[in-house]
């Protein structure tokens, strides 16, 4: 049983505090869609919650079947795809997997690069540079990344953007199996996605 | 799966690969270190070129000139991931240590690269004689490392600050300010015509070996706090 | 509350006898009594530097943002006594050797002391988020520190000694400072340094202060 416990998060840029005393827990089996207008700290949230961002005050704890989970631990087990992020433009598609693999300590091979790349409808295309990527292309290689360890906390920000309908249905496939075998949080301001996950927190300004 | 059955020192090497990868492809400190070190280079030459100059004056150019070589370029590899933007993905995935140790040595290679080229330019350009060779590569190598150790952590520091370029050099400086002083003493002395031979400058390696080995540790320690976040 | 005016009655003590009580040096004459107040500034500048780097270490460990306005008070303090020992030691040295500055060991490490003083400043400006800003600032403030022991190291091996240990002191005691200028010096050392802390906690308070102002004027 992997758990989550957000607790009273504040944080402040220079002049302009984004969150507010933000709490709340999850865990395995909850997921959790972040909704509110443009601006609210979706973003800022998912971050802080994914040790990107340092929160102003608050914390965020992480504990697994064997307690407070360490640094590596928490690493290997988590998995994040926002869109201020990007890979390796020139290199190609194959080649950021097996370098991310490497980096999550997964011995690679190049049938499990088809084999990803085929489920996530990228199939044929994996000798291809990363930056020739079309924005859909390229969401779905991220979320591609973010399933390599098939992570026990998986948090999404505004993961169908950019996608076509298939591309939609492949993150939908996603977030159901991430819902039966861990915690998922998605960030959204897309009314139909509120119904992807269980709990909704809203953030307003 | 198998999981975490790869070593550091494997992620390390993996990540030197990539940013070399991406170097070859891009080929952007490259160009910029070297660029810069050859202009520097030909103005030098251009102006102190045919003079019969001390051998502290020629140890002292040749080192300014591979200073700020190595300031507009061993920034990049830091930057680079910010400004596109891909140090999130690499920060979610890899353990500090490896990206440290694979960043350091990419600058390392870069480092010798450009003494590699400016070294035989500038016997050649400057008319210098070179009294004792195996001193001048042995005090190229030592600076090398010594250069890399320090900029490496102040690279990844500034590639987060807002002024990026210009706070370089400004924080380097005062850091490699002992790293120099040695090593323009001992080239000094692989120039001269007294003729000095290692025993001479045995304090100043002595310096040059520890600054390297202690900037890397303390660089090792700190990093993780400059990376996360 | 003791110690302050304890610190009051020694640097009275410092001000007035060091223009009072030694007989002027042989060969610089009354320009020797800077020395009372030019040492103590700059061991005031290494000695914040110590202050700054040890408060960086801690922030870095607890994450307690007071550590860092500390380290940052130590700091500033630190790049005002490094300029006022620039400034003393720069006139000190025009009537010692008849040039303001000489690129002697102890010029090159005040100034050398100085550029980190600037750079570390430098890069606190350069960062906005206040947690980013002092993580990095701390690691730079280490970082620089380690560098010292090299310094003193290699400094005095590039660049030839100009400090002589007598021309401050009274020709009878060549081999160290003599009774009367012990009994000024040493409270001066010692009421710069308690001046120094206790100047530095209040540009804590008025750092501590401002965030906090700052941070309620958010909520």
């Amino acid at each position: 049983m992997y758990k989550l416990e957000v607790n009273n998060i504040i944080k402040n840029f220079a002049s302009r505090r984004v969150l507010r005393k933000v709490s709340f827990s999850l865990q395995t089996g909850d997921s959790l869609a972040v909704v509110g207008k443009n601006g609210s700290g979706k973003t800022t949230l998912l971050k802080v919650i994914a040790g990107l961002i340092r929160a102003s005050k608050g914390t965020v704890a992480y504990s697994g079947p064997n307690g407070k989970l360490s640094r590596d631990e928490l690493q290997s087990s988590l998995s994040y795809v926002g869109p201020e992020m990007t890979l390796y433009d020139a290199l190609t598609a194959e080649e950021n997997l097996k370098f991310f693999a490497t980096m999550r300590g997964l011995a690679w091979h190049l049938e499990e690069s088809d084999k990803l790349l085929s489920k996530m409808g990228l199939n044929g295309r994996g000798r291809d540079k990363y930056g020739a990527y079309s924005s859909g292309m390229k969401q779905r290689l991220k979320c591609a990344v973010a399933l390599l360890n098939e992570p026990h906390y998986l948090f999404l920000d505004e993961p169908t953007s950019n996608l076509d309908e298939d591309g939609k249905q492949i993150v939908g496939d996603i977030i159901e199996r991430q819902k039966e075998n861990g915690i998922l949080i998605i960030a959204t301001n897309e009314q139909k996605e509120y119904g992807l996950a269980e709990k909704l927190y809203q953030l307003d300004d | 799966m198998p999981k975490n059955s790869i070593s550091l020192m494997t992620k390390a090497f993996a990540v030197l690969k990539k940013d070399m990868q991406c170097e070859f492809r891009t080929r952007y400190a490259l160009n910029a270190i070297m660029l810069f070190g050859i202009t520097t280079l030909t103005v030098v030459s251009f102006s102190v070129g045919q003079k019969n100059l001390p051998a502290e004056v020629h140890a002292a150019l040749f080192w300014i000139i591979i200073f700020f070589s190595a300031m507009s370029g061993l920034a990049q590899v830091f930057i680079r991931e910010e400004e596109a933007k891909t140090s999130t993905v690499l920060r979610l995935t890899a353990s500090p240590t490896a990206v440290y140790i694979g960043k350091l040595t990419f600058n390392l290679f870069l480092l010798f690269f450009l003494e590699l080229i400016i070294s035989p330019l500038f016997i050649l350009m400057t008319d210098v004689e070179v009294r004792n060779i195996l001193l001048l590569a042995t005090v190229l190598a030592l600076g090398a490392i010594g250069l890399a150790g320090a900029t490496t952590l102040i690279a990844a520091i500034i590639s987060k600050s807002g002024a990026k370029g210009a706070l370089f050099s400004v924080l380097s400086f005062p850091i490699l300010l002992p790293l120099l002083m040695g090593a323009i003493k001992a080239t000094t002395v692989a120039f001269s015509d007294t003729g000095g031979g290692f025993s001479d400058v045995s304090s100043e390696l002595q310096l040059l070996i520890s600054y390297g080995v202690i900037m890397i540790t303390a660089s090792l320690l700190l990093f993780e706090y400059v990376w996360e976040e | 509350m003791w110690w302050k005016i304890l610190t009051f009655i020694a640097m009275c003590w410092v001000i007035v006898a060091a223009f009072s009580y030694p007989a002027p040096q042989q060969q610089i004459g009354e320009a020797s009594r800077i020395f009372y107040f030019h040492v103590p500034q700059a061991w005031v500048s290494v000695l914040a530097f110590l202050t700054s780097m040890i408060y960086s270490i801690k922030y870095l460990y607890k994450g307690n943002l007071v550590d860092d306005d500390r380290a940052r008070a130590a700091g500033e303090l630190g790049l005002v006594f490094c300029i006022l020992a620039t400034i003393t030691g720069s006139i000190f040295a025009k009537i010692t050797w008849h040039s303001y500055w000489n690129w002697d060991p102890r010029e090159t490490s005040i100034f050398i002391l100085l550029l980190i003083y600037g750079a570390y400043f430098g890069l606190r400006s350069a960062i906005e988020d206040p947690e980013r800003k002092a993580k990095l600032a701390a690691v730079y403030a280490i970082f620089a520190f380690i560098t010292v022991p090299f310094l003193v190291f290699i400094v005095p091996r590039v660049m030839p000694s100009l400090h002589p240990s007598d021309t401050i002191i009274d020709e009878s005691s060549k081999e160290g400072l003599s009774m009367t200028t012990r009994m000024i010096f040493y409270p001066a050392l010692a009421s710069f340094s308690v001046l120094f802390f206790w100047m530095m906690d209040l540009a804590r308070k008025v750092h501590t202060r401002e965030r906090q102002t700052q941070e309620d004027s958010l909520s």
